[in-house]
């Protein structure tokens, strides 16, 4: 199916607009790599996935699953999710309040259909994704299992050893992608925790490596759609997905100071004149 | 006292084996996974049977976890295989997010708990993960007591939808309750009705408990002894009515005295019914190298301490 390209872009200003007025909202939440990772994940659940949002099951045979392993992007998981019919979009508002089935990471816990596990503490979602793509193998369920990790979260030492597991078990049905922004809460990765030469890593651990700009969504579809054809040839794939942290947002970008700080009232107004409300606001 | 025949010598960790091999067989959603410890798990056969759908993980605990959290998405029942100390402490915070918060179905099977591992010292003897297990919302924790227990709480557990603990040992241990006796989780067995004191014991500190009902019995003692197989959920009816009968308790465990079945057996008196309680259990140290009955002896864990515990309970209680 040929994306619409056009539809894809106006979601992705709308979910952009969402993210802001839901962490500003509750004056707490991640908003950096939220922006930064919004056209991937419009792309993902608007063209991508095989999915049946109205009929969400844990299970989800025959279905493609999508594994969110930086959870504190939470805002922008749970408006695709939302804008996607997992939930009423009016739902959006609950964000981060208590008893909200939107908690600040992501949880099985509340019953909230479209999210398969808790993350939030990081560098577990690769080994999840890779359990999750075995049993569709043994379950002779042609499906891929998709999943997304922060670029700093490669500083966990867990995510190695999935990566190690992959490559050895031959998991050729799973694409991992990685949000490369080169930058964590204390500062760039450069300063923190140098990731060295990632591409090199990866290929070195025996993964399929491609590259994509992550804020442009021809490359996106183009990128992901070459991803796909190196499934079932016995190798992982990885995509190294570079991004803008604030990517929308003049003020929130070229910085990690919006990693996990909300805008004021002054701030989200002029962050909002940025952003088309393509498809209306969350009441 | 009842008499109890020993039926042969077997280690618990060979009864996970059999068990799980039988699961392979019965279950086809049945998984299981290793991070390099097949021998020592006893999970050959079920690798040789279902190689399929064994997992090999290498030395990496934290990715076993998460990976078997992953294979229930789909319907499978992943059962994990390592020591006690790596299945628990080293990923607590994989089990807490991925397994227990997460509500998967993953059985995390450890063996070689407690001192008796014996001679690879404190490093491999954990002695705090029914603490670190139980203080978990949602998570069942089993410490079977020899072979056929442990064999048929391997087969239960995969009945039960939602996480498990399921810790067994490396020594060879009389094996003494009868394989037709069935396994329910959270139903406590008697094995010995008496009046004077509730000996409560898990794991292998169950046999030391009946041998010390025997020594007692001689002593013109009559001790209850009950064999509590599910620390969570514990049986607290089973629980009370004894103590409500003996109005005193010796608790009995290879764990640390802070976390463990003794703890929450005093949560359970202290609300409901308080009563002079003594614990068998190892005192806020670490282990150390050493023959299994060496360490058994040296950190108290012993029917003569059972003994001792129960006849201070009772003059407690007396007094």
């Amino acid at each position: 199916m040929k994306p619409d390209i056009t539809y894809l872009k106006q979601l992705s200003s709308q979910v952009r607009r969402d993210i802001l007025r839901m962490v500003h909202a509750v004056q707490s939440g991640h908003p950096g790599g939220s922006l930064g990772c919004t056209d991937y994940l419009v792309a993902m659940y608007f063209h991508f996935l095989k999915h049946q949002p109205k009929k969400f099951t844990m299970d989800g045979k025959n279905e493609d699953i999508f594994i969110l392993s930086n959870g504190h992007i939470s805002p922008a998981l749970y408006s695709v999710l939302a804008r996607s019919g997992y939930f009423e979009i009016s739902e959006l508002a609950t964000f981060r309040k208590i008893n909200t089935r939107l908690q600040g990471h992501p949880t099985t816990h509340d019953y909230l259909p479209g999210i398969r596990i808790a993350s939030g503490s990081l560098g577990q979602g690769l080994s999840v994704g890779i359990g999750a793509a075995l049993t569709k193998k043994l379950n002779n369920d042609k499906c891929i299992v998709y999943t997304l990790h922060g670029d700093g979260e490669l500083q966990e030492g867990q995510i190695w050893e999935a990566a190690m597991f992959a490559a050895h078990h031959k998991v050729d049905n799973l694409i991992a992608t990685i949000d490369y922004n080169k930058k964590q809460i204390d500062g760039s990765t450069d300063e923190v925790m140098s990731l060295g030469n990632l591409k090199e890593k990866w290929q070195a651990f025996g993964w399929e490596v491609l590259e994509m700009n992550g804020n442009n969504m021809e490359n996106l579809i183009t990128t992901i759609e070459k991803a796909q054809t190196y499934l079932g040839k016995q190798k992982p794939v990885v995509i190294l997905m570079h991004t803008e942290m604030g990517q929308g947002v003049d003020f929130m970008m070229g910085t990690h100071k919006w990693h996990g700080s909300p805008p004021n009232d002054e701030q989200l107004k002029t962050a909002l004149a940025q952003l088309e409300e393509t498809l209306g606001d969350y009441k | 006292m009842k008499k109890y025949e020993i039926l042969g010598n077997k280690d618990t960790r060979s009864g996970f084996g059999e068990g799980l091999n039988e699961l392979g067989k019965i279950n086809p959603n049945v998984v299981a996974l290793c991070a390099d410890l097949i021998g020592s798990l006893k999970m050959d056969d079920f690798k040789k049977n279902f190689p399929e759908r064994f997992f090999q993980t290498g030395i990496a605990e934290a990715n076993m976890i998460g990976i078997a959290a992953g294979l229930t998405i789909g319907g499978k029942i992943p059962f994990t295989g390592t020591f006690a100390n790596f299945s628990t402490g080293r990923v607590y915070d994989q089990i807490r997010q991925s397994v227990a918060y997460s509500e998967k179905n993953v059985k995390i099977c450890a063996s070689h708990a407690g001192l008796t591992l014996g001679e690879d010292g404190a490093t491999h003897q954990i002695l705090e993960d029914i603490g670190l297990m139980k203080m978990l919302p949602g998570m069942t924790v089993i410490n079977p007591c020899d072979f056929n227990q442990t064999k048929a709480a391997t087969i239960a557990i995969a009945q039960h939808n939602g996480p498990v603990y399921l810790r067994f040992g490396r020594p060879k241990v009389p094996v003494f309750i009868s394989e037709n006796t069935e396994f329910v989780i959270g139903k406590a067995l008697l094995l010995n009705p008496g009046t004077d004191v509730s000996i409560i014991a898990t794991g292998h500190l169950v046999w030391e408990a009946i041998k010390a009902g025997t020594i007692l019995a001689e002593k013109g003692i009559s001790a209850e002894i009950i064999n509590i197989h599910t620390i969570k959920p514990l049986d607290e009816e089973a629980i009370l009515m004894s103590t409500k009968k003996t109005n005193c308790v010796v608790t009995a465990e290879e764990h640390q005295k802070n976390g463990g079945l003794g703890d929450s057996i005093a949560q359970l008196l202290s609300e409901k019914f308080p009563v002079p309680h003594e614990f068998v259990a190892v005192n806020d140290c670490f282990g150390e190298s050493g023959t299994p009955e060496q360490l058994m002896q040296k950190y108290g864990l012993t029917s003569e301490a059972i003994v001792s515990a129960a006849e201070k309970a009772i003059k407690r209680k007396n007094s």
